[in-house]
């Protein structure tokens, strides 16, 4: 079996986030760059069908500049056999990035592709299901569970209030959900001979953004809170602030 | 909070890309599995014995040394590295991977038979089988050449018998690496724990390392094998040139601990409130973490270069001694001061940098005490030895 894992570079969710000088992106300078959690569990099922299959063989493709090389070699380390750098800058336009992945998926032998369900950075939840929509194959999203049997992928999914369990031929796309598995950290020999595992890059198609971002604004900074007095004889004092300061009354 | 490490000079710059991997690894590591139950383990003076398995199978141990022996084969930076990352959780666990690493499987792969590193090597680094290191005696430590313990020649087998005292991972060991003298000159001998005559009572009555384990080893006429001797190396010469692979270890893990304390203090010192704002903002609480900033950071520094030495086989046991002493000796300060800013909370065990503090005391005497080390570098800048 052929198993494809779409990952993504995103910032470590510890960092703190400003917009560039220019206003119109997130500074990604001087913050540690992590592989995208939800793509954590994508690689780990990876790694659990082929010690269940034996005969599994996993390729992890990353969009980016040089730090999708880190990100690749993370999945190597962890134990992916091979990475492909798509070579470019990925923006907001999740149909764009889809298209740039379909392309260079398109000529590769694949049975199944995983990706996370999200990227922790801009939460747009789209590509992966844009990226099956282009080639034309099934896709199930926010999977818990999955199970493989003579070419049919079962997954159970999580859906409002409850689990949904449904079933596709390979070749299919399915994204993770926290819960399908437990990530396992890199051992330091893999950490070592994923720098010996090879690394293709490829241009990435040319490709139209068609969303444009006007403006990246930090959250207002929140001012510090106020205790009026502790008990009943401080309520009077917090209607009055309530409705001369705050005016919420 | 989330722990923020700091890199004043961006030492992170000069990593390469595995060893950076490395860092994440282990960081997360200590992070997710030490973090959430070290509190517990040193208020019941428990080493984290589950850890152990997770180390094996995640390569910490063993990983400067080849990989047919099923090491990672790690340059000096990855395992100062290690080291760091181990101790900013907490001294006991980067303890019990010195040992293993540098006292333990550093004697076999350098003076042991093929045999014997075919045998050891593999069980030490998966964790399968845990070591430790028998130098120090209760009336010898600093002073290890007037070792009382003997081996005396039968024949067919050598027989052992001697006491050994602070002893780290003593009673968990399934192999100990007695040093003993053979006709007046020191010689190291692979003891397995299990032999009739040998007994490794727990010292548990300490105020300092209560997550790692520390015993005497007694050694009653204990017989060993003939081939359980290492054959490579006689005299002082064995048990030092371990010494000198700890203390590399050493000398960057301590910075570990102290950089998580810097960081408790700073993060402390800008949430804390009195006299109306936040006691980061007051000159004398500044001045205290200026310094610490600032030792931590030549430490890094220091411990940087001493790998590059290190992994260029340049480097001289006087050159690691600097290391030690300052490094161990600044973090002693450093843990000091954070305790000084936490005020009353500092006494805590909410706050992690009284255990660290505790911890360190030992760190600053184990390997050779801070004031051997003057007198190491005093000796080799002079060429006069000051010890007696």
């Amino acid at each position: 079996m052929k198993i494809l894992l779409l990952l993504k570079t995103v910032a470590d969710s510890e960092a703190s986030i400003r917009p560039t000088s220019d206003g119109k992106a997130v500074a990604l300078s001087d913050i540690n760059l992590i592989l995208n959690p939800y793509d954590e569990y994508a690689v780990e099922e990876a790694l659990q069908i082929r010690e269940k299959n034996g005969d599994a063989e996993i390729t992890a493709l990353c969009y980016g500049d040089e730090m999708a090389i880190k990100t690749l070699r993370t999945a190597l380390a962890l134990g992916v056999e091979k990475g492909v750098h798509i070579k470019g800058q990925p923006g907001f336009d999740s149909l764009t990035t889809a298209k740039i992945l379909a392309a260079a998926i398109k000529d590769m032998d694949y049975d199944l592709i995983l990706c996370g369900k999200q990227a922790i950075d801009d939460d747009s939840s789209s590509v992966g299901v844009m990226v099956a929509e282009l080639l034309d194959i099934p896709s199930v999203s926010v999977a818990v569970k999955l199970d493989i049997t003579d070419g049919n992928v079962r997954v159970t999914r999580e859906i409002e209030g409850g689990h949904e369990i449904v079933e596709m031929k390979m070749p299919c796309l399915v994204s993770a959900q926290k819960g399908l598995n437990e990530p396992r950290y890199p051992s330091l020999k893999g950490i070592m001979a994923a720098k010996k595992k090879p690394i293709e890059e490829k241009d990435a198609l040319a490709a139209e953004t068609q969303i444009e971002v006007l403006r990246v604004e930090a959250p207002a900074t929140r001012s510090a809170g106020k205790i009026v007095g502790e008990g009943e004889e401080a309520v009077p004092e917090l209607v009055r602030l309530l409705k001369e300061e705050a005016k919420v009354l | 909070m989330a722990y923020k490490p700091l890199d004043y000079y961006r030492i992170q710059d000069l990593l390469t890309d595995e060893e950076k991997l490395i860092q994440e690894t282990v960081r997360d590591f200590v992070t997710e599995n030490l973090m959430p139950i070290i509190q517990d383990c040193n208020r019941e003076a428990r080493f984290p014995l589950e850890l152990v398995p997770k180390l094996g199978k995640l390569g910490f141990l063993g990983t400067p040394y080849p990989e047919k022996y099923g090491c990672a084969d790690l340059g000096a930076v990855a395992y100062g590295i290690i080291n760091q990352e181990l101790e900013r959780g907490d001294s006991g666990l980067r303890s019990f991977v010195s040992v293993q690493t540098s006292l333990v499987m550093y004697p076999i792969f350098a003076y042991g038979t093929d045999k014997q590193k075919d045998y050891w090597l593999p069980r030490l680094t998966q964790g399968e089988a845990i070591g430790c290191f028998g130098l120090t005696e209760p009336d010898f430590g600093s002073n290890p050449g007037g070792m009382l313990t003997r081996a005396e020649d039968k024949g067919s087998h050598y027989v052992l018998s001697g006491n050994k005292a602070w002893i780290t991972n003593g009673t968990i060991a399934d192999v100990a690496i007695i040093w003993a003298k053979l006709d007046g000159v020191v010689r190291g001998f692979i003891v397995e724990t299990d032999r009739e005559g040998f007994s490794t009572p727990e010292n548990k009555n300490k105020f300092s390392l209560r997550a790692s384990v520390t015993s005497d080893l007694i050694l009653e006429d204990v017989e060993i094998p003939k081939e359980n001797i290492l054959p490579g190396v006689q005299k002082l010469k064995g048990p030092l040139s371990c010494l000198t692979q700890a203390r590399y270890g050493i000398a960057w893990g301590c910075m570990g601990a102290a950089m998580a304390i810097f960081d408790e203090a700073l993060q402390y010192s800008l949430s804390r409130i009195q006299f109306d704002k936040p006691i980061a903002s007051f000159q004398l609480v500044q001045n205290k973490l200026t310094w610490m900033a600032t030792e931590i950071t030549k430490a890094q520094l220091l411990n940087y270069r001493l790998g590059q030495l290190k992994a260029d086989d340049k480097v001289t046991p006087a050159q690691v001694s600097m290391a030690k002493r300052n490094n161990v000796g600044a973090a002693l300060e450093i843990a000091r001061m954070g305790r000084d800013i936490l005020g009353a909370n500092g006494i805590s065990d909410e706050y992690q940098t009284f255990r660290h503090m505790n911890n360190l005391e030992s760190v600053n005497t184990y390997e050779g005490t801070y004031d051997i080390h003057t007198l190491v570098i005093g000796h080799e800048l002079t060429g006069i030895p000051a010890f007696f």
